[in-house]
Formats: C-alpha cells, sequence, structure tokens
C-alpha cells in the first residue's frame, strides 16, 4: 500500500493549539495548499454560482478555502495612457504637470510626483472616481493652483509590483483608452487557497479541484484533449531508456521535442502561475510548472544534446555517489536516492527532487528530452527531507501522482510550447513496479448502518461515478474500481468516506445515541476534585509549571539525577522530565519572587515520571500533589495536611521525624498512614531554596497520590457519643525539646484508656521558668464514661497517673 | 387620703428618675416598696380600720403599688438599654479591618475547564477516561492506523524520550491512545471522554506550547453511526457554549477515523470557528483495540482543551496558562 501520508511534516490528530484563535488563520500542518482560479477551474467544468457560494461548495467538499481573493478588480477604472508632454509646475519643484492622451485624442493635465517617464511613454492612468487598492479615491483637485484630472500610477500604488519609485512604464505595444486589466492581461478572476488533506493527491492539481466541484454541482467534468501535431524521426529511434530499480519508479515515460526556443512566457501564462505562487522563469519552466499545476504531474527537461548515448537509466543512486544540482550544488548520494543516468551511467538528475546541471536547458537548447514519471512516494519523500529540497513537484510525488494523467500532460506540454516545437512521434513508456488497483466490494447496508443514512444502490452508483470511480453492481453491492488518481483509496471504509463526502455531510439527519453507561468519575477522580476544592478552601492557589526541567534542576532540588530525558528537546531548559513536582513551584516561586510577588501558597498535582525499580514497559508514572507556602514556616504546612487527611477522611496517620532530600533536615516528617508511607511534609532546605534563588522559608507537603489513595479512606461509620457529663483534666508537662508532642500525647492516651474521649495540645511554651533546653507541653484531656457519670475519685485516679506515666518516662515535670 | 398618696408617687417619681444606675435604683425600690416603705406600712395597718374604709384603701394602696412597680420598671429597662448601649459602643469594630486578603484559592483555568467538560459529558451518560502522559509508540501510533514510515513517527514533532528502544517511547502527541487503552480495559458498550495533556516538539508562541491539553470523547457501541457523530456534537456544543451556537462538519482527514470531518461552530449567523476533529472509529482501530468492526461501530472527536479556557475568559496568550504569574492565577 502506499503511504498516502508521506507529505505529512506532523500528526495528523485532532486540533489542539494550533487552530488559528488568535485571528491570524493559520494552514494546519500536515496539510498541503493549493491554490486555484475560478477561471481555470471552469476550463474543466461549467461551473456556476457566486465566488461565496463556491467556496462554501469547497469547504464541504472537505477542501477547506483558507482564503479567497478577487483579483483584476483593482485595475478597474485604471486606463492606458499616452506621454503627450511634461512640463514644470510653476509654483512646485517636487510636481511636473503632465499632458496626457486617454484614449480621446484630447489632451489630459494631469499634476505627478515622479520624473521618470518621457512624452511617447505608455503610463497608467486612475481616472476620476476610481478607488484605489488603499481605499483612496481619485477626484478631481487642484495642487498649487494647477488642475488634476487623475492621478498616473507606480507599480506598487495598484499591486503590480514593489516599484513605488516611477511610474509603471508600460509596452510600447499598449495602446491608449484600453483599461490597463485589458492591456495586461489580467482578468477578473477569484483565487482561491485550499487546504488539502493528505489523503486527497487529486486535489493537488485545478482539474482535480474541478472534478470535486463537478461533482458536487452535478455538472459534467472533462479534461480537454490537447492539439499536437507530431514531426520528424520516431522516438524510439533517438532515445533509449532502462528502469533498472523497478521499486524505484513505477513508469518512465520521455518524448522529444525539437525546434525549441527559450523565450519569456506569454503573458497570461505567466499570470496564471504567479497567481499560484510560482515565479515566473523562461518559457519551459514556466510550461512546466503550468501543467503540473492543472494537472498535478511534474516534469523534467533535459537538454537532448547533453545526454551521454542518449540514453537514460533509472536506479537507486549508490552510496557517496555524487551530482551537482541545477542550483550547483555538489551533492553526496545513498542508496536510498532515486536517480536518473545518462548512457554513461552518470547521475543527471535526483529522481523527482532536482535535475542536474549538466543537462540543463540553455539559450541553446534546441531539442529537449521531456520525462514525467511516477516515483515511489516514500522514496522521494526521504529525500527531499534529507537533502532539504522540499518542491511543490516533491509535494505532488510524496502524496501519490496519478501514473495515467502522464500521456495527457505530455500532449499537454507540447501544446502549450506552441506550433514551432515540433514533438517526435512515439512515447517512450517504461513500467516498472506500479501500485495495483483493486477492486473493492462496498456493501449497501454497511454504508447505510456507517453513515446513518438510506442510501440506495442507484444513489450509491451515481455518486461514485460523478468523482471517477468505476462501479459495478454486484447483486446486493456494489464492486468499485478506484481511480488512478485516488491513491489513498484501498478500504470498503475509504469508499464510504467518499461517498458521504459527496453525499454531503450536512445531509445526515443528526442523531443522538443514548448512552448505555452511567456518567459518573471514578472514586479517583472525585478524590482529585476535593484535594482540589480542599486546597483552594484552605487559600491555596493551582499553578501548571510545564512538567520539563533543565539539566540539573532535579540535582539543585536535592533529588536524584536519573530522569527520564527527552531524546531530542527543542531546548535544554525542556529536556528532563520532572521526577517530582518540587522544583518546578520552586521556580514559580523564584519566578514571582522576581515580579515583587511574595507569601504565595501555591499547590499542583500533576503527573511525575520516575524510572521504576523493577523493568517495566512505560516510566513509573504517578500522581502527586505538592503545596509550597512561601514565607511560612513548618507549622503551617501541617494545618494544609491535617485538613486535607480530614477532607479525604484519613483519621489515622502519624507524623515521623525525617529527613529526606531536599527538605530541611530538622523541620520535616514523613506521613505514615497504616505504617506506608505517602509523602512529606516540612520546609525546604535552606541551601536547595538559595539555587533556586527563592529568598523566603518555604513550608512544602509532598504526597504520593497514588500510594494515599490507595489506602482505604472516605468511609466514616457513625460512633456512638456518651449522654453523662464529660470532665477535663489540664496538664501541663516541662519535656526536653528532643521528645516531640505525640510522643507524651500518646502516652497519655494510653495511659487514660477508655475514658479518654478528646485530648488535644493547647499550649506550648518556652523560656523562664522553664529551664532551657526544654519547653512546656499542655494538654486538655476530656474524660467522659459511655455508661455513668464519672466519679471525682475516678478522675483523679486517672490525673494522678498520667502524671506519673509521663513523669517517668519523659524525665518531664508536671507544672503547676 | 387618695391625695396623700397621689402626693406620695409625685414624689416617688422624681426618685425613681433621679436614680442614675441600677444601684440607686435598687435602694429607691426598697425604699418604695419595701417593708418600711409607706404602702407596705399602710397595708400592715388596714386591720384596723373599719370594713368600708379597709377595701377604700386596700385598693388605693394596690393601686398605688402597681404605679410604683410600673415606674421602676420602666426605670429599670432605661437603665438597662443605657449600659447595654454604653456596652455595646465600646465594642464597637470596624469591620473592613478584617477585609484585608483572607481568600480561597482559585483552580488553574484549565482545571476548571477541563471539570466543566467533564460535568458536562457527565450529564450526557459518559465516563472519564486516563491514560500515561510517556506512551508507548503502539498505542500512540502504530494502533491509532498511523502507517509505518509515517513521518508523525520521526522527529520533526513528537517528542521522544530515552526509555526501552530508539522511538519507542514518547510524550504522547494527542488524547487518542487513551481511546486503545479503553478499549483494552473494557468491554463495550463505551461511552467515554478522556481529558488530558500531550506534547509536541513546539517552540512556545502566543497560540503554541510544547504542552496543552485536549479532551476526546469515545463511543464504541453497536450501530453508532455518522449521524450520531454529528448530533452528538450538535448537542455538547449547545450545552458548553449556549442554546444559540451550532455546529456543522466538513470532511477531513485523520488516519484513525474514518470519514473523518472537522467540526466547527458559531453563534448563529455568525462566523464558524474551527473547533475540533472527529470522525467515525477506523475499522484497523477498533481491531488494534480487541474489538471486531463488524460487531461494533463507534466515533470520536477531539478538541484543545486550553483555547476554550481563553475564549472564555478572553485570554490572548496560551503562554500565560503555563507561566503561572500569581497575578493571572489568582483572577480566576
Amino acid at each position: 500500500m502506499i503511504c498516502v501520508s508521506c507529505f505529512v511534516t506532523t500528526i495528523d490528530s485532532w486540533h489542539s493549539s494550533d487552530a488559528g484563535f488568535t485571528g491570524s488563520f493559520r494552514t494546519r500542518k500536515g496539510s498541503g495548499v493549493m491554490k486555484v482560479l475560478l477561471s481555470w477551474l471552469k476550463e474543466f467544468a461549467p461551473i456556476e454560482g457566486e465566488p461565496d457560494l463556491i467556496g462554501e461548495q469547497l469547504s464541504e467538499l472537505g477542501l477547506a478555502v483558507e482564503d479567497m481573493t478577487r483579483t483584476g478588480e483593482h485595475l478597474e477604472g485604471i486606463v492606458v495612457a499616452k506621454v503627450l508632454g511634461l512640463r514644470p509646475h510653476p509654483d512646485a519643484d517636487r510636481i511636473q504637470i503632465v499632458e496626457v492622451d486617454s484614449g480621446d485624442g484630447q489632451s489630459l493635465q494631469i499634476c505627478c510626483g515622479a520624473f521618470n517617464m518621457s512624452p511617447g511613454d505608455f503610463v497608467p492612468l486612475a481616472t476620476i472616481g476610481t478607488i484605489m487598492p488603499n481605499g483612496m479615491e481619485i477626484s478631481r483637485r487642484k495642487l498649487r493652483g494647477e488642475w488634476s484630472n487623475g492621478m498616473l500610477c507606480s507599480g506598487a500604488e495598484i499591486d503590480l509590483g514593489d516599484d513605488h519609485d516611477g511610474i509603471l512604464i508600460l509596452g510600447n505595444e499598449s495602446e491608449q483608452g484600453t483599461s490597463l486589466a485589458d492591456s495586461l492581461g489580467i482578468e477578473s478572476d477569484v483565487l482561491y487557497d485550499l487546504e488539502v488533506n493528505p489523503n486527497r493527491p487529486d486535489a493537488m492539481s485545478v482539474a482535480g479541484v474541478a472534478r470535486d466541484l463537478a461533482a458536487y454541482q452535478k455538472i459534467p467534468f472533462s479534461i480537454p484533449a490537447p492539439k499536437v501535431s507530431e514531426k520528424g524521426k520516431d522516438i524510439s529511434e533517438i532515445l533509449k531508456t532502462e528502469i533498472v530499480s523497478p521499486d524505484l519508479c513505477g513508469r518512465f515515460v520521455a518524448r522529444v521535442i525539437d525546434g525549441i526556443s527559450i523565450q519569456d512566457s506569454p503573458q497570461w501564462l505567466k499570470n496564471r502561475i504567479t497567481s499560484l505562487g510560482m515565479r515566473p522563469v523562461n518559457n519551459i519552466v514556466d510550461i512546466s510548472n503550468y501543467v503540473m499545476l492543472e494537472l498535478g504531474q511534474p516534469s523534467h527537461t533535459f537538454d537532448l544534446a547533453c545526454v551521454t548515448n542518449s540514453e537514460f537509466r533509472v536506479r537507486w543512486a549508490a552510496d557517496g555517489e555524487e551530482i551537482v544540482t541545477l542550483d550547483g550544488v555538489a551533492r553526496n548520494l545513498t542508496a536510498q536516492d532515486g536517480v536518473v543516468t545518462d548512457g554513461s551511467d552518470s547521475p543527471i538528475g535526483i529522481a523527482g527532487v532536482m535535475g542536474g546541471v549538466s543537462t540543463e536547458i540553455s539559450e541553446d537548447t534546441s531539442t529537449v528530452a521531456l520525462e514525467m514519471a511516477w516515483w515511489d512516494p516514500s522514496a522521494i519523500a526521504k529525500t527531499s527531507r534529507r537533502l532539504g529540497l522540499r518542491s511543490e513537484a516533491s509535494a505532488r510525488f510524496e502524496r501519490g501522482t496519478d501514473p495515467e494523467v502522464i500521456e495527457t500532460a505530455m500532449l499537454r506540454f507540447c501544446e502549450l510550447l506552441g506550433p514551432e516545437a515540433l514533438m517526435s512521434p512515439g512515447i517512450i513508456d517504461e513500467k516498472g513496479d506500479l501500485p495495483a488497483r483493486e477492486k473493492i466490494k462496498v456493501r449497501i447496508p454497511r454504508v447505510n448502518s456507517i453513515l446513518g443514512t438510506d442510501l440506495n444502490q442507484n444513489d450509491i452508483l451515481q455518486i461514485l461515478d460523478r468523482i471517477g470511480f468505476e462501479t459495478e453492481s454486484a447483486d446486493e453491492d456494489i464492486d468499485v474500481m478506484v481511480p488512478s488518481f485516488r491513491p489513498d483509496t484501498s478500504l470498503e471504509i475509504d469508499v464510504i468516506e467518499e461517498i458521504a463526502r459527496i453525499y454531503g455531510y450536512e445531509r445526515i439527519t443528526k442523531t443522538v445515541p443514548k448512552s448505555k453507561t452511567f456518567g459518573s468519575l471514578t472514586a479517583k477522580q472525585n478524590d482529585r476534585r476535593l484535594i482540589r476544592t480542599t486546597m483552594m478552601g484552605l487559600g491555596l492557589d493551582e499553578a501548571m509549571p510545564v512538567p520539563f526541567l533543565a539539566p540539573g534542576e532535579l540535582e539543585n532540588a536535592g533529588l536524584k539525577s536519573d530522569g527520564i530525558k527527552v531524546a531530542n528537546p527543542l531546548v535544554a531548559e525542556e529536556s528532563v522530565m520532572r521526577s517530582s513536582l518540587r522544583p518546578g513551584l520552586l521556580k514559580t516561586l523564584a519566578y514571582n519572587e522576581s515580579h515583587r510577588l511574595t507569601g504565595l501558597r501555591l499547590f499542583e498535582l500533576g503527573h511525575i515520571y520516575r524510572q521504576p525499580e523493577k523493568p517495566q514497559p512505560l516510566p513509573d508514572e504517578r500522581e502527586q500533589l505538592v503545596s509550597v507556602l512561601a514565607g511560612n514556616e513548618a507549622g503551617e504546612i501541617v494545618k494544609i495536611w491535617s485538613a486535607l487527611a480530614d477532607a479525604l477522611a484519613f483519621d489515622e496517620y502519624e507524623l515521623i521525624t525525617d529527613s529526606p532530600p531536599g527538605f530541611h533536615a530538622t523541620r520535616t516528617s514523613r506521613i505514615e498512614i497504616q505504617g506506608k508511607t505517602v509523602g512529606f511534609l516540612g520546609e525546604i532546605d535552606p541551601s536547595v531554596l538559595s539555587l533556586f534563588e527563592v529568598s523566603e522559608r518555604v513550608a512544602c507537603l509532598e504526597v504520593d497520590i497514588d500510594d494515599l489513595l490507595s489506602i482505604p479512606h472516605g468511609h466514616r461509620s457513625y460512633a456512638p457519643f456518651s449522654r453523662y457529663p464529660s470532665s477535663d483534666i489540664d496538664l501541663a508537662f516541662e519535656v526536653d525539646e528532643g521528645i516531640s508532642s505525640n510522643e507524651v500525647k500518646r502516652c497519655l492516651q494510653e495511659q487514660a484508656g477508655v475514658l479518654l474521649v478528646d485530648i488535644y495540645l493547647f499550649d506550648i511554651f518556652r523560656g523562664e521558668p522553664v529551664s532551657e533546653g526544654r519547653r512546656s507541653l499542655a494538654f486538655k484531656l476530656r474524660l467522659q464514661a459511655e455508661d455513668r457519670t464519672l466519679t471525682d475519685a475516678e478522675v483523679a485516679k486517672v490525673h494522678g497517673e498520667c502524671i506519673e506515666s509521663v513523669e517517668k518516662k519523659f524525665s518531664a515535670k508536671l507544672r503547676s | 387620703m387618695n391625695q396623700d398618696y397621689d402626693l406620695h408617687l409625685e414624689e416617688a417619681k422624681g426618685k425613681i428618675e433621679e436614680s442614675s444606675d441600677l444601684e440607686a435604683l435598687k435602694k429607691v425600690e426598697v425604699e418604695l416598696l419595701g417593708k418600711q416603705s409607706l404602702t407596705a406600712q399602710a397595708k400592715g395597718s388596714l386591720g384596723e380600720l373599719e370594713p368600708e374604709e379597709r377595701r377604700e384603701l386596700g385598693l388605693v394602696l394596690n393601686e398605688t403599688r402597681t404605679k410604683l412597680e410600673e415606674m421602676l420598671e420602666a426605670r429599670k429597662n432605661k437603665l438597662d438599654s443605657e449600659i447595654r448601649g454604653e456596652q455595646l459602643e465600646n465594642e464597637r469594630l470596624d469591620l473592613t479591618e478584617f477585609d484585608q486578603g483572607h481568600r480561597l484559592g482559585h483552580r488553574h483555568v484549565v482545571t476548571q475547564t477541563w471539570e466543566r467538560l467533564e460535568d458536562l459529558f457527565i450529564g450526557m451518560g459518559y465516563t472519564v477516561s486516563e491514560g500515561p502522559e510517556i506512551e508507548d509508540e503502539w498505542h500512540n501510533f502504530g494502533a491509532l492506523n498511523f502507517p509505518l514510515g509515517h513521518p508523525a513517527r520521526d522527529m520533526y514533532d513528537t517528542l521522544y524520550v530515552e526509555y526501552g528502544d530508539p522511538m519507542s517511547t514518547l510524550l504522547r502527541t494527542h488524547t487518542s491512545p487513551v481511546q486503545i487503552r479503553v478499549m483494552e480495559e473494557e468491554d463495550p458498550p463505551i461511552y467515554s471522554i478522556m481529558p488530558g495533556r500531550v506534547f509536541r516538539s513546539d517552540t512556545a508562541d502566543s497560540t503554541h506550547m510544547p504542552v496543552f491539553h485536549q479532551i476526546e470523547a469515545l463511543v464504541v457501541d453497536k450501530g453508532i453511526t455518522f449521524g450520531d457523530l454529528a448530533g452528538t456534537i450538535e448537542t455538547f456544543t449547545s450545552a458548553y457554549f449556549g442554546k444559540d451556537f451550532e455546529s456543522r462538519l466538513r470532511p477531513s482527514y485523520f488516519p484513525f477515523t474514518e470519514p473523518s470531518a472537522e467540526f466547527d461552530i458559531r453563534h448563529s449567523g455568525g462566523k464558524w470557528l474551527e473547533l475540533g476533529g472527529c470522525g467515525m472509529v477506523h475499522p484497523e482501530v477498533l481491531k488494534a483495540g480487541g474489538l471486531d468492526p463488524e460487531e461494533w461501530q463507534g466515533f470520536a472527536f477531539g478538541f484543545g482543551l486550553d483555547r476554550l479556557a481563553l475564549m472564555r475568559h478572553e485570554i490572548d496568550d496560551l503562554r500565560e496558562l503555563f507561566r503561572n504569574d500569581y497575578r493571572f492565577l489568582a483572577q480566576f
């Protein structure tokens, strides 16, 4: 199968960021651009309708109109005038008075700021009432006391070139009074810029676009037969050709044309190819381009006198083989490039990409060998890309040209050369491996089932016939023979798409399927929303840094340097994938600090990518939550965590002093739930902060969301509570700094046992009279029994035991 | 006799009015109504009177005491309210002092758009599916019918990572690989959306980022048609953009759908705006997902999510979404 999409330089994917939403409409990568003139389209079919409507029809056919311009209209009101005489303006140095004849034999006075014309010259005159392309309306007016009855125009003023300096001087064959458009052969026309999808190689030609439009409008389409006469020796006596590598070249056709004279192309032909974006060079080059634009078939011409032995051979190049191409550059070839060689087997052209300088057409050329071929699309794609030689021709070869249009294109080439050109009778036509044209079975019920239509066999036959697909009804089905210009079509579904396209997408009735699933979020997706809502409630803003880092940034954050690397980064700053959200958020803090935005409270919930511990097909990609509080100490982040744990209904967790890399060595804990570490909280290591150029303290929470959410949570059963009165005990202990408040609390919990219904740390105090290296921790305990009112004796017993236990265990001292 | 009590009331009124606080009033109350008071004394000696006189005086006394009580009560209320007023005045607060920067955080605009779209499709009966951001070549390209040697697989637009064999692992270029993962993991019928982060080898400018977000919808069921696709897009369009918005499909090309289309939207009568791509799931893609294309049919559509966020908030530069300037983040 042919790769029909080889011209594509990008992924044909859903739209992303690249549709033109900022106003400048940009061609989507992967598609080709084809310009067509309405007048040219009409040479193949009697196309009807207003230009806007035709534009709509092209879009509905899948040939999106990127731009539509009316050409020639801007020359309305501009006529050819003959300069009769010149005289200075009596009151102005920079203006002269020009007398012209605008066709009525009378002398007309014009004031003009240019001085490059002489009596007898023909010049463009914008007559009174003309609207110039820049919107200015020409009126009769006085310049320093002298009347000016119009304006003489420079090329730039009427969009006919870049020359601002002088008035455009027209050729001597001009005639005063004719419209400038007629004089220059510029027709009022409509130019469409079309975006052509990779599966439409046929639409990379004017005729191909016309074929589609004719199918839409249900009007006849035909490519007129060129009129050419043949003379001289039969080609078989002149030229020999051999396809050495049939996998490179599917078809190689050549003809010999004598009596060539290299000259400028006629104006109309120049105008047309200029409109379609090609620069006129000489008749041979221009006609080659004209035929390519019209029929989609590129060609190459050789000066036959320079082709050794008048022989062509087509083969893969040898590694290291060299050729000097038409642009004068010596190029090294590889075995993946195709070449055309001469009888001595020396390359004289790179297949489908560029000819060689040795056989280039010159002023002295009189006999030309014209070559048209079908090249393997992927070969042309590789070579043109490798050599950086992308052209209109290579673009067409890459998509797949029509091998059967070649004869017509050859004749059209000769016809355009004019009657002086003499074509030798006969044709060289060598065949290599051409993709086979297969018969595709199309099932009518399948068509309707896919499209949601109710088309019958006859409807479908008519649609396919209109776009040149040969059909044959086979019982309930249709056998389709795909035309040579549609190499993209090889499956039943391809044909169904064509049926839909020509039937009209907009004619298909819109229905909505009733979903058979319950619409819902998964538990994890719900938790993610809960996490974000909680963070919002705590006053944290969500940040979204890019997941790329520069080399060294992981290390700067104190993390392992084994981040997954991008193999082909555009810039070094985007060459490492993050293994933690921390570096990105620290960079965000630094960026904001550099804009004098401090004290930020941010969070991010996103993917991180790590080298897996054991080999696995893809990296260890997990989801992480990081929040950073700039200008805050560790205590503040603990509140964030405890609120989050509460929101997700994790009622049991432990904060255990720890010093993971990148965190502050003495102000950090790991978070454990059911013995499993799910994250860390504390402050960022000051040395990390200085590397990231963050000057505030930063409190930070980092949670592995996959680990966290894999632990059962979110469900709380009703816990009955006592109806009897409760009693409170306040206990303040003096303990060493090394003992965590949690340890003391746990000791109290154990000691108070089942009677304890609530305990919290309500005061921490350092300084006199508490001795150095110690602090006072004050707890409030609430005691309550389920089945009775506690007696004073019971409360006193717990009170005493608690004191004794804490004092003993932690060398603590009760403060009174 | 009555006159005596009238006089007494008159005197009492003066004393009550003169009491400037509750303490003084209390003293006056004792004096006027206590055991030693005129009325109490008189009441105590009622027994000494003739029944007729007793009855008469008794009435007068009761009436007088009632009046005294009323006057005391009124004065007490007045003093109470004066005290409360004073107390409230002392507690006066300027609440604007407290209105300084206590605020909720903000979800990122991309998240807001993401969740809005999720909610909309959940309402239409869809689930939300996810896949990895670092993908293998098969899910990102092969299974999606990108032919071997397709230029998309080369280094022009795809960011590959150094993992496994060269060019085997990449940053997913679209959310479409999740289609394959859903088909692999779940049995049809499938009605699911796949929002996610995607990557392209693009230089950042006002409309391009190497990182951006897409959302994709996949439906696989029996007898799903192109008409279903068009109708679903129409429903989505009016649900998300508004009832007066309409959609249209134009032929296009994607390797993983056929027939393929672009979809445009517009405010009725306005200019068409290209929004995304869509099509019927290609038979080869169904096969790659382990489904028989003769049994199951489906459609898919996708579009850029960031762009919707930009449109909603009139943001003119895509890069702003990822710059994380606090002045941006705190706006929405």
